[in-house]
């Protein structure tokens, strides 16, 4: 299988109130690519996802996704926020939910037809929430919220996922379901996947990343003898646990 | 009651509490979901301005208004989105400088302004027939616009960010929802006046929600609460012989806390069972 650029990020630096919170990030993730990306609270990981997504314009670098800027190449990406920061009271059902997903192929002025609405039950299947379509959303228990925003990215047949924390309000029993569920999707699309929760990260991805302002790519889950001197070089007891989390890349 | 329907006045208070409900029960069912009452507040108060400055130039205060409020909207929105200033910052000094220009406004036009004291507080008797046809107008902008952006202004309200990604403009869908709301401010005016706008944007809104899950049904819940309220509110402030626009907000208010009342209790013997539809 070919594998194609789906993001290209060349010196990539962010600053919040002249503060940098990205510095020369450079990173490519391919169309095979199960990327992890680890760091702690507050080391970019969110501000990335932005910036990949055109929603954070860099300072300084450049961004392309699928070669085009990430304005006009974001149609072809999954996003799953950190979620549980909407309006949990909001007047909106599962299925006007995954329709949303739906946008970058019907536009503005546009109604959906019966294709749409075949391809958000499909997806609500692909994430067994089918049944579920006319329930209000917060109605719904963390797990099930989890599962329909993935719904709602995969409508749009994305190339690229990009996750946000996406355990982060999950059961540990529902986690293992939720990596197996990504491990079927990684056949079709490239998935980046950010988390602050090591252990469980590596267990699923095939590469990782620290990201604490500076971005430390380890390729393979394997980190060798001398990436693991470079990647002491990322300060690691920053990253949640000493040097646990390498040690746990190790085994795998 | 019956026999005041006969004048013609009656009939155009009718007319224009039905208009103005129309407008707020669409249009506040987005302030209240998408949260923008303080916002809107702003552009209600900011108004004032225009009534002002439609003295001065000696034009239809309304229109005045209209004009202003459409281009605070558009200045409060962009000041929010690309500045750094605060946005509720930003509210509080617009509201103010509004009214402030509304009153230089005011005072430097020749004259004594008579009917200044309706458009702080509105009298709904009083609507004259060109303000009706504006009126009537601005809710058929209203609902067209609604209609055709359905899903758009549903995204915006629910997930910004999500939309944003999906390719939906909301940027410009933001403007373009404060807009709204600025020609409801002036469809609402002649009714409940400048000060007391915010209520009706917000109390039939607020009294929907508690009944239903679907927006549509929470907008169509919203104008009919919001007729009950203009009309009942008349026809007590006439039997009364109180000030119309303040009674309606009265009216309105009680029934919101008595709606309250009505949905624990209904909640405590039923469940949550408001009804959800899909699109």
């Amino acid at each position: 299988m070919t594998t194609k650029e789906m993001v290209r990020l060349e010196n990539v630096w962010v600053y919040n109130d002249g503060i940098p919170v990205l510095e020369g990030i450079n990173l490519s993730i391919e169309s095979n690519d199960f990327l992890g990306i680890i760091g702690p609270n507050g080391g970019g990981k969110t501000t990335l996802l932005k910036v990949i997504l055109g929603l954070i314009k860099p300072d300084r670098g450049k961004v392309t996704v699928l070669g085009m800027p990430p304005e006009r190449g974001r149609k072809h990406i999954g996003y799953i926020s950190q979620f549980n920061l909407f309006d949990h009271d909001f007047p909106i059902s599962v299925f006007e939910v995954v329709l949303m997903g739906r946008y970058n192929k019907s536009g503005l002025f546009r109604r959906y037809h019966e294709e749409d609405r075949k391809a958000a039950i499909n997806a609500l299947k692909t994430v067994d929430m089918l049944g579920y379509q006319d329930r209000q959303v917060g109605k719904l228990s963390g797990g099930e919220q989890q599962r329909l925003f993935i719904a709602r990215a995969l409508v749009t047949n994305p190339r690229l996922l990009l996750l946000d924390e996406p355990t982060a309000s999950i059961d540990p029993n529902m986690q293992a379901e939720f990596y197996e569920l990504l491990d079927r999707l990684k056949e079709n699309m490239a998935i980046v996947l950010v988390s602050h929760d090591i252990s469980a990260v590596s267990i699923y991805v095939s590469e990782i990343a620290c990201l604490n302002h500076q971005l430390f790519y380890h390729g393979s889950k394997e980190v060798s003898a001398e990436e693991l001197e470079k990647a002491y070089n990322c300060p690691i007891q920053l990253i949640a646990h000493g040097t646990v989390p390498h040690r746990v890349l190790r085994e795998h | 009651m019956l026999d005041a329907l006969q004048y013609q006045f009656m009939q155009n208070a009718l007319l224009a509490g039905l208009l103005a409900a129309v407008a707020c029960g669409i249009v506040g069912v987005y302030v209240v979901v998408k949260k923008i009452v303080f916002i809107s507040g702003g552009i209600a108060h900011a108004s004032f301005g225009g009534i002002g400055l439609g003295y001065l130039l000696g034009i239809n205060p309304v229109l005045g208004a209209m004009v202003f409020t459409i281009a605070s909207s558009l200045g409060i929105g962009l000041v929010t989105r690309r500045t750094r200033l605060p946005e509720d910052t930003a509210i509080g000094i617009l509201w103010a400088m509004g009214m402030a220009l509304g009153i230089i406004f005011i005072g430097l036009s020749p004259g004594y302004a008579p009917d200044l004291f309706s458009y702080l507080f509105g009298n709904i008797l009083t609507v004259p027939f060109f303000d009706l046809m504006l009126m009537l107008l601005l809710d058929v902008v209203i609902i067209v616009l609604v209609v055709f952006l359905y899903k758009e202004f549903l995204y915006l309200s629910f997930d910004e960010e999500f939309s944003t990604v999906s390719g939906v403009p909301t940027e410009s869908l933001y403007l373009l929802l404060l807009c709204l709301v600025a020609l409801t401010v002036v469809v609402l005016i002649r009714v409940v006046g400048i000060i007391l706008v915010i209520a009706l944007l917000t109390i039939p809104a607020a009294l929907a929600r508690q009944f239903t899950y679907s927006l549509k049904k929470m907008m169509l819940l919203a104008i009919s609460a919001g007729a009950v309220f203009t009309f009942s509110g008349l026809w007590i402030s006439y039997v009364l012989n109180l000030a119309s626009g303040a009674t309606i907000i009265l009216v309105s208010g009680t029934a919101l806390f008595f709606s309250f009342g009505v949905n624990k209790l209904r909640r405590r013997t039923r469940g949550d069972n408001r009804t959800v539809t899909t699109a």
